[in-house]
């Protein structure tokens, strides 16, 4: 189950509408992938591709110089970075510049992954910046959902990844 | 009620209907249906089913002929490539009458290879004698298999539900699975009306020739045109029972005074809505017509939901190269004489995506009159005219 | 029945008087008559057919097996198209057509529903050597993969015969079919080609596979038995002459197989999980150009030249491997036999 799926049951769970959907294609790891999450009080009718995200996670920076992730972001939209380096580093500045109205936020959820997962595995971690920096969905609704999909070790490992994730944003306990 | 992906919400309905005989072979995108099926018979959830991995998806029909034959509930799965490979035995297990349920993860067909949804495996066994129903989203999706099952058994034709490729069968959406006990009150036991039993032994497949070959194809069009009764009335009843609209021949959106009416089938249909609404927030009177059912073609239901509209625009995932649409001209027919304009809007294909935008601009179009009357939605065209062009110069 | 006279067990070119010395248990089937003619007659095949000799054999003896519960799959071809012209039947048991090449799906679909049913009905599928061998190839190896319970039975006349006699995979090298025709510097079937079905079937390791001829009706019908008395897949590859394909005299289609037999070009054995386990030993060996004069598939081998000559020659050696590789060669001498 990819981010934006477990986003979506997360959405779900707190009474939303909700409907996610990766970017298709064959079998094949290590490839760029992009996921879509759309979360709407009334029933989702459209499944045409989400071309004006009101947010944006980038789970993998190394992607930011060869495709335009920001393409069509709303101006008041988030984005959320998932790297060691900060926004500067990252060469962001300018775009930030651009859009005054957008909220970035660099998290280093690969190394709560690690930390608590023992995997470098962000992106149940991201969910939890994520429930944070833009409040589209509650962290108890991405705690639940992680209880609901994941067992043993990786459950309690992805719960208290989100959970430190969530934190670094809301700047709550490390 | 589950937010649930698409193929694992038919996988578990489909295991509701207790099948018997569950035989399929991998290729995208069906595959997380047949996965998800085989997981829950080797739990033993459904004991006694068989779920038979097959080496090809001709053998995977052809298990479902023998066990539908032989007086199991059969299912498969397929798509694209998979739906022609076992085209012989489509025609085969219509002609014989056997109520087989298959989904089809609607995608394209190559050359050129491709993954993604489009209509035209479906379109391409339109003619096969299965009933094909299309799916507007993932609990449609569910609910059809359901409904498909009894319509199957009750006519003795095999049923085709069409699920948009990817789009919808790896999409997760909320959808309710309903209880065993619903679908059982639904879906009595099979009753097979021939089958094969040494006790009563019959010949099931014989040779005809002339002298009774044309009789046998009417009685297989007339079993069809019951189908046209017997869809709506069997939505009737799953709404009475499971307490939600699904399935139908036709469903209408805002047709009732709309100048244009937008017709399509599948999952598009609900990106169309959006566009209606905003087009009638703007005071356009815009309109959509989703068909449920492409065969047997609801000409009647067709007709009654168009005969007052303007202009028609027909979307449809799929081109018969050299000829236009498949869908348009079956509307065209529904419609008669008096038809109003109909346009083809081809979008889609290969799974490209078709945005709110794009429909809008070719609806303005549409009333604007610039609309061609076969127009590829979003296509290149300086690639496809440079490209014409060096075919001319040889 | 008393007296002193010597009993000639055989006569010449005949087993019939055999039979009646025989105890009522090592009868055949069908010297009963309370065989089950599951294809009785009345149907269209032609005068002298093997296979439909064959099919009769097969099921009488699949029907008394299983006590008649045996449901029939069949693909398309001869067999399926002589014996159900709409509206008449000539089967007398549940019988199932579908395609060309998908008998042993459909069958393991029969099959499938009836494990599921918990029902002892066991199922047969057959199809001849175009339908098992080429097109119905890949069904075939995947039932045999599966080890699904399906007796599958080739009825083996070395082409396609319903549509005019084309080559098939079965087609022995040297013969003429519509689509090897007898011209040319290199007439007839090509060397180096077709397939051996029965080694490919035990290549996949299944329970059991034999081949049988309608020139010896008690092998053929043990035979089925010992296939029926096993679960999984079983294969049973059946030759029958065809005299409108191989141009022969319609009386002589059992002599002919008989023939295939004792030259050693259709040796019978049988193989259980891969490993040859029995072969029945030619008691009078023949060389191949008796089987061969009989047909005029092969007449243009005996035009005198070198060329027939060398043909023949070759497919002599492939008797000869056959008898080897089998040990064909019988133990009995010449002086004990009548």
């Amino acid at each position: 189950m990819t981010a934006a799926e477990l986003l979506s049951v997360a959405a779900f769970l707190e009474g939303k509408q909700a409907q996610a959907f990766p970017s298709f294609g064959p079998e094949r790891s290590g490839a760029p992938v992009v996921a879509f999450c759309r979360i709407d009080a009334r029933p989702i009718r459209s499944h045409e591709p989400i071309v004006e995200p009101d947010a944006v996670i980038i789970q993998d920076t190394t992607l930011l110089h060869s495709v335009d992730v920001f393409q069509g972001l709303s101006p008041r939209g988030f984005v959320l970075l998932n790297s060691k380096k900060s926004l500067d580093e990252l060469g962001l500045v300018e775009l930030a510049s651009r859009l005054p109205h957008v909220q970035a936020r660099v998290v280093d959820a690969t190394a709560t992954a690690e930390k608590y997962l023992g995997r470098p595995l962000s992106n149940v971690a991201l969910l939890g910046s994520f429930a944070a920096l833009t409040g589209a969905v509650g962290i108890d609704a991405v705690l639940q959902a992680i209880a609901d999909r994941f067992r043993g070790k990786t459950r309690e490992g992805n719960a208290a990844a989100a959970r430190a994730a969530y934190e670094l944003v809301t700047g709550g306990a490390p | 009620m589950k937010q649930i992906e698409g193929s694992r919400a038919i996988a578990e309905t489909v295991a509701l209907c207790r099948p018997e005989v569950i035989c399929a072979y991998p290729i995208t995108p069906q595959t997380h249906i047949v996965e998800a099926l085989s997981e829950i018979v080797k739990a033993g959830e459904l004991d006694p089913c068989a779920f038979i991995n097959v080496e090809s998806e001709f053998t995977a029909l052809s298990v479902a002929i023998g066990a539908s034959a032989a007086g199991s509930r059969a299912y498969t799965a397929t798509a694209s490539q998979g739906l022609l490979y076992m085209t012989e035995a489509l025609y085969n297990a219509a002609g014989l009458g056997l109520p087989i349920v298959m989904t089809l993860g609607t995608r394209a067909i190559g050359a050129p290879i491709n993954i993604w949804n489009d209509h035209s495996d479906a379109m391409a066994l339109r003619d096969a004698g299965w009933i094909q129903l299309f799916a507007e989203s993932n609990q449609e999706a569910a609910d059809l298999h359901v409904m498909a099952f009894r319509l199957a058994e009750e006519l003795s034709v095999p049923v085709m539900v069409c699920v948009d490729g990817f789009i919808l069968t790896h999409a997760f959406e909320p959808v309710d699975i309903p209880t065993q006990a619903d679908v059982d009150g639904f879906l009595p036991p099979f009753e097979p009306r021939e089958v094969l039993n040494p006790a009563e032994p019959i010949t099931i497949g014989a040779l005809v020739g002339p002298e009774a070959f044309t009789e046998v194809k009417g009685l297989a069009h007339q079993k069809m045109l019951r189908a046209i009764e017997r869809i709506p009335a069997l939505a009737s009843e799953f709404a009475a029972r499971f307490g939600r609209t699904s399935g139908g021949l036709v469903r209408s959106y805002r047709t009732f005074d709309a100048d244009t009416v937008v017709v399509a089938l599948g999952s598009v249909s609900g990106t169309i809505q959006e566009v209606v609404d905003a087009m009638r927030d703007k005071g356009q009177a815009v309109g959509s017509l989703s068909v449920g059912t492409f065969r047997p073609f609801p000409f009647a239901a067709v007709r009654q939901a168009l005969m007052h509209a303007v202009r028609v625009v027909v979307v449809e995932k799929n081109v018969a190269v050299g000829m236009g649409g498949v869908l348009a001209s079956d509307v065209r027919e529904a419609l008669g004489a008096e038809a109003p304009l109909v346009h083809t809007v081809v979008a889609g294909l290969g799974g490209r995506a078709i945005t709110t935008t794009s429909l809008r601009r070719a609806l303005e179009q549409a009333h604007a009159g610039t609309l061609e009357l076969l127009h590829f939605l979003d296509l290149d065209r300086p690639v496809v005219e440079r490209a014409t062009a060096k075919e001319m110069c040889r | 029945m008393s007296g002193q006279q010597p009993i000639k067990f055989y006569q010449t070119g005949t087993f019939t008087v055999g039979n009646r010395l025989l105890d009522p248990e090592k009868r055949t089937v069908q010297a009963s008559i309370g065989r089950s003619n599951a294809l009785t007659s009345g149907h269209r095949a032609c005068q002298g057919c093997g296979e439909a000799l064959g099919a009769r054999y097969v099921l009488d003896a699949a029907m008394r097996a299983t006590n008649g519960r045996l449901v029939a799959v069949n693909a398309t071809g001869c067999l399926e198209v002589f014996s159900t012209p709409y509206p008449e039947s000539a089967w007398q048991v549940a019988w199932l057509h579908s395609l060309f090449g998908n008998a042993a799906a459909v069958a393991s679909g029969v099959a499938a529903a009836f494990r599921v049913k918990r029902s002892d009905v066991r199922v047969l599928a057959q199809g001849g050597d175009g339908g098992t061998m080429d097109i119905g190839f890949g069904c075939l190896s995947g039932m045999f993969e599966r080890n699904d319970d399906v007796l599958y039975v080739c009825y083996d006349n070395e082409a396609y015969m319903n549509t005019g006699v084309q080559r098939s995979s079965a087609t022995p090298a040297g013969a003429r079919t519509s689509t090897t025709p007898a011209v040319g510097s290199d007439p007839g079937n090509a060397f180096g080609t077709g397939k051996n079905l029965p080694a490919l079937a035990m290549a996949h390791g299944i329970p059991y596979v034999a081949t049988a001829s309608v020139a010896d009706l008690h092998d053929l019908e043990a035979k089925v038995d010992r296939a029926m008395a096993v679960h999984g897949a079983r294969y049973l590859h059946v030759h029958v002459p065809c005299p409108l394909g191989w141009g022969s005299d319609p009386a002589k289609t059992i002599e002919i197989a008989r023939l295939a037999v004792e030259s050693g070009l259709f040796p019978l054995f049988e193989a259980e999980h891969g490993e040859v386990v029995r072969s029945t030993p030619i008691r009078r060996r023949v060389a191949v150009d008796p089987y061969l004069r009989l047909q005029t598939r092969f007449a243009h081998l005996f035009d005198g030249g070198v060329a027939g000559a060398e043909v023949i020659a070759r497919i002599q050696a492939i008797a000869d491997k056959n008898v080897a590789r089998f040990r064909l060669a019988s133990t009995e001498t010449e002086s004990e036999l009548p």
